[in-house]
């Protein structure tokens, strides 16, 4: 269990991890107004992650980012997004059931945020997936490397 | 050549760059970055295919309804290439670690196990 | 029943996916409860497959189209094929019952108990995955949605090959058959780019419509790279040597799934070669090409074959050959569709084409799955440390027999039956091409024989005595593959009629229904 760079890298670290986590969920919230969407707010929520796993060492992971959590919310994910696309399937797979129809995410409006159907909610369920994922392609890199190198 | 046509350009370069590295270096990681170079020139192509000339963003809420707007959906196509993109080279890394582990070098003259 | 109809093309791919992503959680009740899981996903989508099936023969042979999303004309009433659709036409239909044969037979083959090593969900939920991505390869009318399947069946094969960490060899050919995979994604890709800004648009049916119109440059450029990328998924020599590599070391029953993927890859060089460019717009030289290199992969496969000494890679490289059956089959029928008149042999060389692609799926399914069980019942590879299995092992002894035999073509077995219309359609193309063929098989009979007497035959090395007995679910799987290589040799006739024909017919003169389902559909 290392204890990661210097003490400034890791107070630096503490102060901004919150901060870019919120930009992520941000960049995930608003994928159907502005550039951005699932993949990429989960890549920058990622990113945090790794600036996590870099600065504070795997010190920093006990306790936050638990292996078998992290693989069982990637699947929640991935079940969400799928049971999104059967939610439509009285007219087809995929149908936007929700839009333009006045109820939960159905603003007419189409610069509001809580419009475009099931885009957003398909976007949250791509977003966890995608954080979730390559957080666990993170972890596992890291600690083989960290392995081979003590043996 | 106008100017419009330099990403064209730009993007075959960086397609036969990726392939130099891939059939000519022995470093397997110089592969995968190979492999790497040879993705972002598809997608320069993609981005590229849908320019129109003096557009702005295809972002329909904050641009003006009577403008120009570049084609929305190679922006598509591109976002989805960089997503499978991840995907292989994180899996192409991942069997660079295990082979390193098995063989204890990286060079790809030295890995001749299945020969013949 | 007339809703599962109707959402039936998406069904085969959704309900694999589901199976992929919920796997994981199921195996925290067990493995039982995972086993019975995975199984009964595999039943329903090949009762699925069977019903779509069923239903398209019925009603005509008449291509179904499927709009994912919503209706073919948009909220603002403009009507334009923007939609991703599934096309399903007669070819399609024929590729999906291989697949959901191949894909039965591979779960119930993985789904027994025998000795199992962990990672078990993993490797249910990428099996399923590969299936997914091939039933959307094969489904799918929409080209940068084949991009996209293509490229998942991709990485999930790769990982199939490289799931056996503990080895080096494995790791070695993951890496290998990853990077050669991801280059014709790539290819793929880029041509997809080419005709997207030519044209405009996306959709098969749009395309087929337009292609000619532009500039001709890029019409032929776009097809060269997706030949080129789709041939070598599919293990065309020279881009072959991923192949026995990847089939070798692939655990059990992913082998033949691999198979499954290779052939898929070789349906979309058809549907483009056929159905996106026709034969009015692609010159006569690329049907000669097609036949050149299926020429070469055949002698390559079968020479390759013979000194050989891992029974997997020997299985491997004749699965190799076969695909240059295919190949070489239907290059002969293109190669008559251009010609000046439309020779009739061009029809019978496509039927024993497309027959040999279920054909060798069956065959080759069988030996693989025999290959496996004999590796785990002798602990080698090598064939020269087995021996005298036969005693002990009576049935896998005569699934191996059955699936080389007719793999070789010997009557009464389905092999002959496609083999004797490849030959016979080559023959009146190119006397020399048919010769050649001939002398592949039986050298292919002779690599089998080899194979054959080494395992089963001659003196059992001491530690391989003592009772031993295969699972029953193995069993099972090899027997369902058997009873196709059985059935279709003794009724091929029955069979060509009810399954080969419409594909046949979807290629030598369905181009026309193919783009009028989306065309006229537009109405909406």
């Amino acid at each position: 269990m290392n204890r990661g760079m210097s003490i400034i890298v890791r107070t630096a670290t503490r102060l901004v991890y919150a901060l870019i986590l919120v930009f992520g969920f941000y960049v995930i919230m608003h994928g159907h107004l502005t550039p951005g969407g699932g993949f990429q707010g989960g890549a920058v929520v990622a990113s945090g992650f790794a600036l996590v796993l870099v600065a504070l060492g795997t010190a920093g992971l006990k306790g936050v980012l638990n292996r078998h959590l992290l693989q069982s919310l990637e699947e929640v994910g991935a079940l969400a997004f799928l049971g999104l696309a059967f939610a439509g399937v009285g007219t087809a797979f995929f149908y936007n059931l929700l839009a333009n129809s006045g109820s939960i995410f159905g603003a007419t409006d189409p610069s509001a945020l809580a419009s475009g159907g099931l885009l957003p909610l398909m976007n949250w369920a791509v977003g966890l997936k995608v954080m979730t994922g390559i957080a666990s392609i993170l972890i596992v890199m890291i600690i083989g490397a960290r392995k081979e190198a003590v043996e | 050549m106008t100017l419009g046509q330099m990403p064209f350009v730009v993007s075959a370069l960086l397609v036969v760059l990726g392939l130099y590295a891939l059939l000519f270096k022995r470093n397997l990681i110089k592969m995968v970055i190979g492999v790497s170079i040879i993705e972002t020139g598809v997608n320069l192509f993609l981005v590229t295919v849908g320019y129109r000339a003096g557009g702005q963003a295809p972002i329909y809420t904050y641009s003006d309804p009577s403008a120009v707007r570049v084609l929305p959906t190679p922006q598509a196509l591109t976002l989805t290439s960089i997503v499978i993109g991840l995907a292989t080279t994180a899996l192409l890394l991942s069997f660079v670690v295990f082979i390193h582990r098995h063989y204890q070098t990286l060079d790809a003259e030295k890995i001749k196990e299945l020969k013949g | 029943m007339n809703a599962l109809l109707h959402h039936a093309p998406v069904l085969l791919v959704a309900v694999p996916l589901l199976g992929a992503f919920a796997v994981p959680l199921v195996a925290k009740l067990g493995a039982n409860v995972r086993r019975s899981f995975v199984g009964i996903i595999a039943l329903l989508t090949t009762a699925i497959a069977g019903y779509l099936a069923a239903s398209f023969y019925a009603a005509g042979a008449s291509p179904i189209v499927y709009v994912l999303g919503g209706r073919m004309s948009l909220p603002s009433g403009m009507v334009a094929p923007i939609r991703i659709m599934f096309e399903v036409d007669g070819l399609s239909v024929f590729m999906i019952l291989i697949t959901a044969l191949v894909a039965l037979a591979a779960v119930l083959y993985t789904s027994s108990n025998w000795k199992e090593r962990s990672g078990g969900p993993m490797k249910d939920s990428l099996m399923l995955l590969l299936i997914v991505g091939i039933f959307g390869m094969e489904l799918t009318g929409d080209l940068f949605n084949f991009f996209v399947f293509l490229e998942i069946t991709s990485i999930a094969a790769c990982s199939l090959v490289g799931f056996r960490v503990w080895r080096g060899r494995s790791q070695e050919a993951a890496f290998k058959v990853m990077t050669l995979y991801t280059l014709s994604g790539l290819f793929v890709l880029l041509a997809v780019g080419l005709l997207y800004g030519q044209y405009g648009g996306l959709n098969i049916a749009y395309l087929a419509t337009m292609i000619g119109s532009g500039t001709a440059l890029v019409d032929k450029i776009a097809l060269g790279l997706l030949l080129t990328g789709l041939a070598m998924k599919a293990g065309a020599v020279p881009m072959h040597m991923w192949a026995p590599d990847a089939y070798g070391e692939a655990p059990g029953a992913a082998s033949i799934v691999l198979v499954a993927n290779s052939q898929a890859s070789l349906y979309g060089l058809f549907r483009i070669l056929f159905t996106l460019y026709g034969s009015a717009y692609s010159p006569q030289s690329i049907a000669w090409i097609l036949i050149a290199l299926a020429a070469a992969t055949i002698i390559v496969g079968v020479t390759m074959a013979l000194i050989q000494r891992d029974i997997k890679r020997l299985i491997a490289f004749g699965a190799v050959s076969q695909i240059g059956y295919m190949m070489l089959a239907v290059g002969v029928g293109f190669a008559a569709m251009t010609a000046l008149e439309p020779a009739d042999f061009g029809f019978v060389a496509l039927q024993g084409g497309l027959f040999h692609m279920i054909n060798d799926a069956a065959c080759i399914g069988l030996l693989f799955l025999a290959a496996g069980v004999v590796i785990r019942r002798a602990g080698t590879r090598d064939l020269q440390g087995m021996g005298g299995l036969a005693h002990s092992m009576g049935w896998t002894t005569g699934f191996f027999m059955l699936g080389a035999f007719a793999l070789a073509g010997m009557p009464p077995l389905n092999g002959f039956a496609s083999k004797l219309m490849i030959y016979e359609s080559t023959f009146k193309l190119s006397p020399v091409l048919a010769i050649l063929a001939i002398l592949a098989s039986i050298l292919l009979l002779a690599v089998f024989l080899r194979a054959f007497q080494a395992a089963f035959l001659g003196p059992r090395p001491e530690r391989l005595n003592g009772p031993q007995s295969v699972p029953a679910s193995m069993l099972v799987s090899m027997g369902l593959l058997a009873i196709v290589v059985i059935a279709f040799g003794l009724f091929p006739g029955f069979f060509v009629d009810k399954i080969v024909t419409p594909a046949a017919n979807a290629l030598w003169n369905g181009r026309d229904a193919y783009i009028q389902a989306v065309m006229l559909g537009m109405g909406g």
